[in-house]
Order: C-alpha cells, then sequence, then structure tokens
C-alpha cells in the first residue's frame, strides 16, 4: 500500500483480444497514469486460445500482447507505470516468459518485475474435484459435466482481485494472469493502494464497477455509442477510458486530453448496461454488486463522476469456464444482385437444402439468413424493397459429423453456375469448417481453488 | 391525447449476451420519458415484440439510471462459438428492440421530436 496517495489513474489499454492496438501506446505516452489494464478474455476467447494450445503447447496466450509490451515497456519503466493483464490466456506461463525474453530486447530487463498467476487452470484437477463432490453441472441446463468430460479441453476458474493485489504487493510492475475476472485487474490495483478492506463491501462494489467500466475499452468512450453517435468526433483518435479513483471509492471515468471520442452520462451507461444480468445482483469473486445504486453525475467535459455504489458479501462459489469440442459448423454466403435479389437468393437457399438433403447429410443445426434483409432484426425487419440492390445469402449449418459439414462447404460454388443468375461474391473460395469449442458454465467450492492460486516472479 | 412513437425516439440501448441469452439495456433519453418506457415497455409486450425469435423474457428496472433491463432467453441460437447466427453475441438485439411502437401523451412525443431535431 503507497501511502497518502489521493487518486489512482487507472487506464484501459484493450477492451478485448483483437482490440486497437494503437490505443495502450497512447494511453502510456498520451498523459499521467498510473496503470495500464488490458482485458484479453471473454468466453469465446479463451475457446480460440485453447485450441490454439491443442494444435502448439507454447500457444494459448494472446501473442500480440507481447508484441505490444515490447513497444511499451520502456515507457512503462521510465514513467513508473504498472500493467496489469489477464493476456495469459490459457497459458499465463508461456506469456510472462515471452514477456520476459521481451523485456531483455527492449533493454529494460532490469527495471521490469514481472509477476505470473497461475491457479486457474483446474483442467488436471477436474477428476479429483468431481470425486470430492463438484459436479460442475452446467449452470445453464443443469446438465452433470460427465454428460461432457471425454470432450473438455479445458477449465478454468474465475479468479478475483486477490492474486493481483498480492502480485503488486511483491512490488510487480507487470502483472499476468489466466482467468482473472476482467473486472478484478482493476480491483486489485486499487485495493493495493488504498488499503481497502477485502470485506468492505461497497468499495470492492465500487472498485468492480470502475472495472466494469473499463474492461471493454472504448465502449465507455465513444466507442459503439448509439445515443448521438454522429457527434461523436475524431473517433479515430478515440481516447480510451481512465478512471480516476479516490479512498472513498467514488471515481471519475474520463480519458486523455486531447483525444476523440466522448465521455459523458450516456457513454457510461451504455457501458454499464452492456451484458448485465439482474442488475441488483452482479456476482463476482469479489463480491456482488447492486447495480440499482450507481450515481452518475457529469462533472465538466468528459468527465462523469460515479458515486454512492453499494455492495453485498461474496459468495463462496467462484465460477468455472470448462471448454469441451462439441462438433463442427460452417458458414457459407453467396450474393444475389438486382433484380428480384431477395428472391433469387431464396430460390438458391431451396435448391441448396434439396441438394444437401438428396446427398443424405443431417445436421444438428441448418439457418439461413439474408444479409440486407433479415439477419440482424429478423421478422421485425419486415419486407425489403422489391428494388433492393442486393441481398446475401448465408447459410450455416452446425453438427457432430465433420465429414457431412465438410461436404456442405462444396455446395455453395456449385451455385454459381446450377442455380438462379446475377450471383457473385464466392471469391473467398469454399468456406472453412471450423472445429466448435463450446462453454460450460459451471460452479466450484473456492475452498477448492484459492489455496492453489500462486503468484510468482519471472 | 395519446399518441404512437417508436422507442427508438425516446431511448439509447446497448446489448450483450451471456451463453444463449442476449440482454438489451433501453435507456430513456430524458426523465420525463422513463415511467412512460417502465409502463409501456413491459415483459409482455417485449416478448410479443420478440415473437418467434425468443424463447422468454424478463425484465428489471434501473431508475438511477433512467434504464430497463430486458434478459431475451433462447435469442442466440445456443450462443457463444456454437450459434450460426451473423449476431450470435446479440450485439443488435437492442436496435431491434427500439423499433418497437408504443402510446404515448402527446407532449411526450412533441419532446421527443424536438430533442431529435
Amino acid at each position: 500500500m503507497t501511502e497518502g496517495k489521493d487518486t489512482v489513474r487507472i487506464a484501459a489499454g484493450q477492451g478485448f483480444w483483437g482490440d486497437w492496438l494503437e490505443a495502450p501506446v497512447r494511453q502510456v505516452r498520451g498523459g499521467p497514469i498510473d496503470y495500464l489494464v488490458l482485458d484479453y478474455l471473454a468466453e469465446v476467447t479463451m475457446s480460440i486460445l485453447q485450441k490454439q494450445r491443442t494444435r502448439d503447447p507454447a500457444a494459448g496466450y494472446a501473442r500480440d500482447f507481447v508484441t505490444l509490451m515490447e513497444r511499451i515497456l520502456p515507457d512503462v519503466a521510465e514513467r513508473g507505470i504498472k500493467v496489469i493483464s489477464n493476456a495469459g490466456g490459457v497459458n499465463p506461463r508461456g506469456c510472462a516468459e515471452a514477456v520476459r525474453a521481451a523485456a531483455e530486447r527492449a533493454g529494460v530487463g532490469d527495471k521490469i518485475r514481472i509477476a505470473l498467476v497461475t491457479g486457474d487452470d483446474i483442467l488436471d484437477r477436474l477428476d479429483e474435484l468431481t470425486s470430492a463432490g463438484e459436479p460442475f453441472a452446467n449452470m445453464d441446463t443443469d446438465r452433470p459435466l460427465s454428460d461432457v468430460r471425454p470432450q473438455v479441453r479445458s477449465a478454468n476458474a474465475y479468479l478475483g482481485m486477490q492474486p493481483v493485489v498480492d502480485a503488486l504487493g511483491l512490488g510487480a510492475n507487470v502483472v499476468i494472469t489466466g482467468r482473472v475476472t476482467d473486472t478484478g485487474l482493476t480491483l486489485g490495483p486499487l485495493v493495493h493502494e488504498f488499503g481497502w478492506a477485502t470485506d468492505d463491501w461497497d468499495r470492492i462494489a465500487a472498485g468492480t464497477i470502475a472495472g466494469h467500466i473499463l474492461e471493454c475499452g472504448a465502449q465507455s468512450s465513444g466507442g459503439n455509442l448509439l445515443r448521438g453517435w454522429r457527434n461523436v468526433k475524431r473517433l479515430e483518435d478515440v481516447g480510451f477510458p481512465i478512471v480516476e479513483a479516490s479512498p472513498d471509492g467514488s471515481f471519475v471515468v474520463t480519458k486523455h486530453e486531447g483525444t476523440g471520442g466522448v465521455v459523458n452520462i450516456a457513454s457510461v451507461t451504455e457501458q454499464l448496461v452492456y451484458e448485465m444480468g439482474d442488475p441488483t445482483t452482479y456476482i463476482t469473486p469479489d463480491g456482488i454488486v447492486d447495480f440499482t445504486t450507481i450515481r452518475l453525475k457529469a462533472r465538466g467535459k468528459h468527465r462523469v463522476r460515479v458515486s454512492g455504489i453499494q455492495g453485498r458479501p461474496r459468495t463462496e462459489l467462484l465460477k468455472v469456464s470448462v471448454a469441451y469440442f462439441y462438433g463442427y459448423k460452417a458458414v457459407g454466403s453467396l450474393v444475389y444482385s438486382w433484380p428480384d435479389a431477395f428472391e433469387k437468393a431464396k430460390a438458391a437457399d431451396r435448391i441448396l437444402r434439396k441438394r444437401l438433403k438428396a446427398l443424405g447429410l443431417s445436421f444438428e443445426q441448418i439457418l439461413t439468413e439474408y444479409v440486407g434483409v433479415d439477419a440482424t432484426h429478423g421478422p421485425l425487419a419486415g419486407a425489403p424493397s422489391p428494388e433492393i440492390a442486393e441481398v446475401m445469402l448465408r447459410v450455416g449449418v452446425r453438427g457432430p459429423d465433420r465429414a457431412a459439414v465438410e461436404r456442405f462447404t462444396r455446395e455453395i460454388a456449385p451455385l454459381v453456375l446450377t442455380g438462379p443468375p446475377s450471383v457473385t461474391g464466392f471469391a473467398g473460395g469454399r468456406p472453412a469448417v471450423e472445429e466448435i469449442i463450446a462453454y460450460w458454465p459451471a460452479l466450484v467450492g473456492r475452498d477448492k481453488i484459492e489455496p492453489f492460486v500462486r503468484v510468482e516472479m519471472v | 391525447m395519446a399518441t404512437t412513437i417508436q422507442l427508438r425516439h425516446l431511448a439509447h440501448a446497448r446489448s450483450g449476451d451471456k451463453g444463449d441469452t442476449a440482454n438489451v439495456g433501453l435507456i430513456a433519453l430524458a426523465p420525463e420519458f422513463y415511467p412512460v418506457l417502465v409502463e409501456q415497455v413491459t415483459r409482455k409486450r417485449v416478448a410479443r415484440h420478440f415473437k418467434g425469435m425468443v424463447s422468454g423474457v424478463e425484465r428489471f428496472e434501473l431508475p438511477n439510471l433512467l434504464a430497463l433491463n430486458f434478459l431475451l432467453h433462447g435469442a442466440l441460437d445456443g450462443g457463444g462459438t456454437l450459434s450460426l447466427k451473423t449476431d450470435a453475441q446479440g450485439k443488435v438485439y437492442s436496435t431491434a428492440l427500439l423499433r418497437m411502437e408504443i402510446e404515448v401523451p402527446r407532449r411526450i412525443a412533441k419532446r421527443a421530436l424536438e430533442m431529435a431535431s
């Protein structure tokens, strides 16, 4: 804990794996910050990383995080900024070692102290834990994990802020984790800096909301903002959000001077409701947050004050994300032009389905969408104009049989010469067959996980 | 006197996903619109709006943010990596809700159209 600090500035660097690579560089160089937090992990991301690790045991983390770190580590060292990220994915050790090598290459190896957090990966302990009475029942379907046990590829418990706090306590200036919650990345430094008690539920809730506002990057500072979107200026230079936190749990959301985008009540509110469930009961490993207690106040240009947040005690359970092999899918598309674009696309779909049937192929699901007509709003969009310029036919299949999905991918291109006219947009070639790694949300006793969490310097 | 108006003139929205459930956070564009949303944009009406697209709807109120949160269950063809949909993660269900038409007092409609111009 740093005595006497009355404001801690935490800057968002990435909102997901694949986010704007310039953002963290600009956050580090564009003004004063104390921490840079980079969230890389979504449910879908974990399964992609898992696929990569299956192919190459050295992979399984966000590799572009390493490239990025090599670029910013000299600034981080010079300015005394600390970096916290869950870029480690399903291989945090590999990630930490790669960042260590990047620090050496950048010539700041002696100034960078990397902490590695492990213990979230419970794949090797899954059967032992199941025997000990943890059913890992699917939170959505109640099915026991035994249904899919042979197909399981990874299992990670969601850790909270504690290992981040511990890592900072050890003097780390770079903290690399696996499945630490998005919000824990921000709450950790606040608990470390302000010395908050981990059962001070209102402050824990406040730091969690700060994390929620930062975890999707520019989505709280003008990116993807619906309200008044035409008036959001200079998104090409969008400033990612920065939280200026106070010891009492209140904080201001802002961004660096001179950057584009906007921080206002609307931009913060849209992020607050993003991925929301029951707003009175937002459950994290660190505590439960009541979103109905949040107070927002505009405090000058690009400044929104957030206060009043109340929380409740954490539960004795942690969420677990299990990734398992589900089957295969492929999606193919063709574009039909005016005149009668929609009718032609519908005719092509009928022909395709008859051919699939004649081939004796069956799928768990065949989904047809007409992009330009119904892909995003379904029947709510109403009938398209008969003069519509073009319609994209987009057909997807999903099933357990790889050969059937593979055969489907060979039925798209033939429609060009054997189906309705005025068709284009097939230059990309045959659609790829994708392996589906599905997500199995479950719960596990906190006491089964926390004793195994380790923080070590790399 | 009441008049019919599309929700997009009264609210903005953002959506996200959790498994096969999409959420839509519907946020009033002005404080005086919020009670109208609470009264008119009921769980039942939203379920009817999304008929055939979702299997169930829940609604929660956040008066502090002038917002309603809707959970649209079974909206994403399995969701996550399973879904074959373009909008597999429910990112634009929010705008689909804004198509809904509701009955509002004339003064509310007038105020909404003033704000738009």
